[in-house]
């Protein structure tokens, strides 16, 4: 049961964080996977693993930081004179992804055979270790995480037409920016920390929610936590039958989905 | 009355703006001419308080600029920039509510008062029938009306328009200037207007502002500023000048 309550708030979280970056970063096309943020909280996770690793509650901390620091880098690296454009930010994105998954491999070559496997699939994303604890934790992050870039979500209306714009219009562009960020480092790394990297579910959900009921963001931050909730339970159910008895991971389910649709709105934008 | 003294604006260490001073009445127009380089939209942007003075003061209504908070100015002070292009499916509607952020609370939607601004302001701009329309849809002129529909929306005491005519056709062009001297003449509003058409500068404003090389070369009138002694030096161009038959205004007519 944990298994299921956990994959709600993880979707919910990811989802959330997801359409927060995309409106704050003018860019449909960021998502915390492709961003480097997923990958920053779980290397930051194994950190917390290895150092402390008798204290489980320490790894949503370290996923946190390490969440926070990935997208700053990826951030600073996209920044250009001009702005931030498209093609900058998902080269970023890819550049520090690389980099963190090979600290990551090098972190795992220090584990042995059986923890190797349950981390392999962990990285992936993966449920099956669901826990009430991991569950609180993330139930927690995933409420105050929504209500933090919910709140701000009237700005974002703004700041996702142009920042300059949006100071025009009185609109406090880095107070916005630092929420926006903070909640979604913490979305990401709770997230993360529980259940591994499942990607595309923020660049899936709040897509399809905008091209059902436009963008107001004051709609679609709050329906993408209940949507991304349902799309990860059901990504998840699909990852346990299809194979059955043996399982799948679900951000493999979820890569599947989100992998070709990536590829369609680069496409088109 | 939005007032700079003597300001020198610096952006990322070149000095793009020296010893500047100009006064924008209430219920006038004023006009800010120059070629291009000569600072017209650092100077609007040091107007709104989005780029911070080295030197000098911005007064405005007594208070100083820099005392007063984003929300604040944004409540007074509204602009009409070029248009940012969107990768997100936004109404037309939508695009011009957003004008009116500051009017509601954090988590608040938008009131009966904030609809009716931006149905006003739609139709004053002849837009009515966009409301639905999605931004990305428009052409360059369409756009450029609805972000001037969004700054009517914020119902400021002050509007800074940058360029606002710069992709508009002939009877757009006199709709824009109609309107936002409809809005000074009869609400008080006080509008700085960057544009290079000096025909529209002399119909439409009460004063104007000719800027060279970061300084202000002339201002006044443009009956007293469009001459030919200053616009040579500000623009390397002759021009004719001569009355408009229709208006009695100053007309310019370029000689290449």
């Amino acid at each position: 049961m944990p298994r299921v309550f956990l994959g709600a708030c993880v979707g919910a979280s990811l989802a959330v964080a997801g359409a927060g970056l995309q409106a704050l970063l003018r860019n449909p096309l960021a998502e915390p996977y492709l961003l480097g943020v997923s990958n920053g909280a779980a290397l930051g996770t194994m950190l917390g693993f290895v150092v402390l690793g008798q204290y489980a509650f320490v790894r949503p901390i370290f996923a946190f930081a390490g969440a926070g620091l990935a997208s700053a880098v990826v951030f600073q690296m996209a920044k250009s004179r001009s702005g931030m454009n498209v093609e900058r930010l998902i080269l970023s994105g890819v550049i520090v992804t690389t980099f963190l998954s090979s600290i990551i491999v090098l972190f795992t070559t220090l584990l042995d055979a059986a923890r190797l496997r349950s981390f392999t699939f962990w990285l992936l994303g993966d449920l099956s270790q669901a826990t009430y604890q991991g569950f609180y934790i993330t139930l927690i992050a995933s409420i105050v995480g929504t209500a933090a870039i919910a709140s701000q979500a009237r700005a974002l209306n703004l700041m996702m037409i142009g920042e300059r714009d949006a100071a025009d219009f009185g609109v406090e562009v880095s107070r916005v920016r630092l929420i926006v960020f903070a909640a979604a480092s913490g979305l990401v790394g709770t997230a993360v920390a529980a259940s591994g990297s499942v990607g595309y579910v923020g660049l899936i959900v709040p897509h399809l929610l905008r091209l059902s009921i436009g963008s107001d963001n004051r709609l679609i931050v709050p329906l993408s936590a209940i949507a991304g909730a349902i799309f990860v339970v059901l990504a998840d159910t699909v990852a346990r039958t299809a194979i059955s008895p043996r399982e799948l991971p679900v951000g493999a389910i979820t890569a599947l989905i989100g992998a070709p649709m990536f590829i369609y709105l680069l496409r088109k934008s | 009355m939005l007032a700079a003294e003597n300001i020198d604006v610096e952006l990322s260490g070149r000095s793009v703006l020296r010893s500047v001073s100009c006064r924008l009445k209430n219920g006038e127009i004023t006009a800010v001419l120059g070629a291009n380089g000569a600072g017209k939209t650092t100077l609007l942007r040091a107007l709104n308080g989005t780029i911070s003075v080295s030197n000098g003061e911005i007064n405005f209504d007594g208070r100083l600029l820099k005392d007063m908070s984003r929300r604040e100015i944004a409540r007074r002070i509204a602009v009409v920039a070029q248009e940012n292009e969107t990768k997100f499916p936004v109404t037309v509607f939508e695009y011009v509510l957003s004008g009116r952020f500051v009017r509601g609370g954090p988590f608040g939607w938008e009131t009966a008062d904030d609809n009716a601004a931006a149905n006003t302001a739609l139709a004053d701009c002849n837009l009515a029938d966009y409301s639905a329309r999605m931004m990305n849809e428009l052409s360059g002129g369409e756009r450029q009306r609805v972000v001037l529909a969004r700054a009517l929306a914020a119902e400021t005491d002050v509007l800074l328009l940058d360029e606002p005519t710069a992709n508009l056709d002939l009877a757009h062009q006199a709709l824009m200037f109609t309107l936002v001297r409809k809005r000074c003449r009869e609400r008080g509003m006080t509008a700085a207007v960057i544009t290079h058409d000096l025909n529209l500068a002399s119909e439409f404003a009460d004063k104007v502002l000719l800027l060279r090389d970061g300084s202000i070369y002339a201002d006044g009138t443009p009956q007293k500023i469009l001459t030919s002694e200053n616009i040579f030096p500000v623009f390397g161009m002759n021009v004719l000048l001569d009355e408009n038959p229709a208006s009695g205004k100053v007309r310019v007519t370029t000689v290449f």
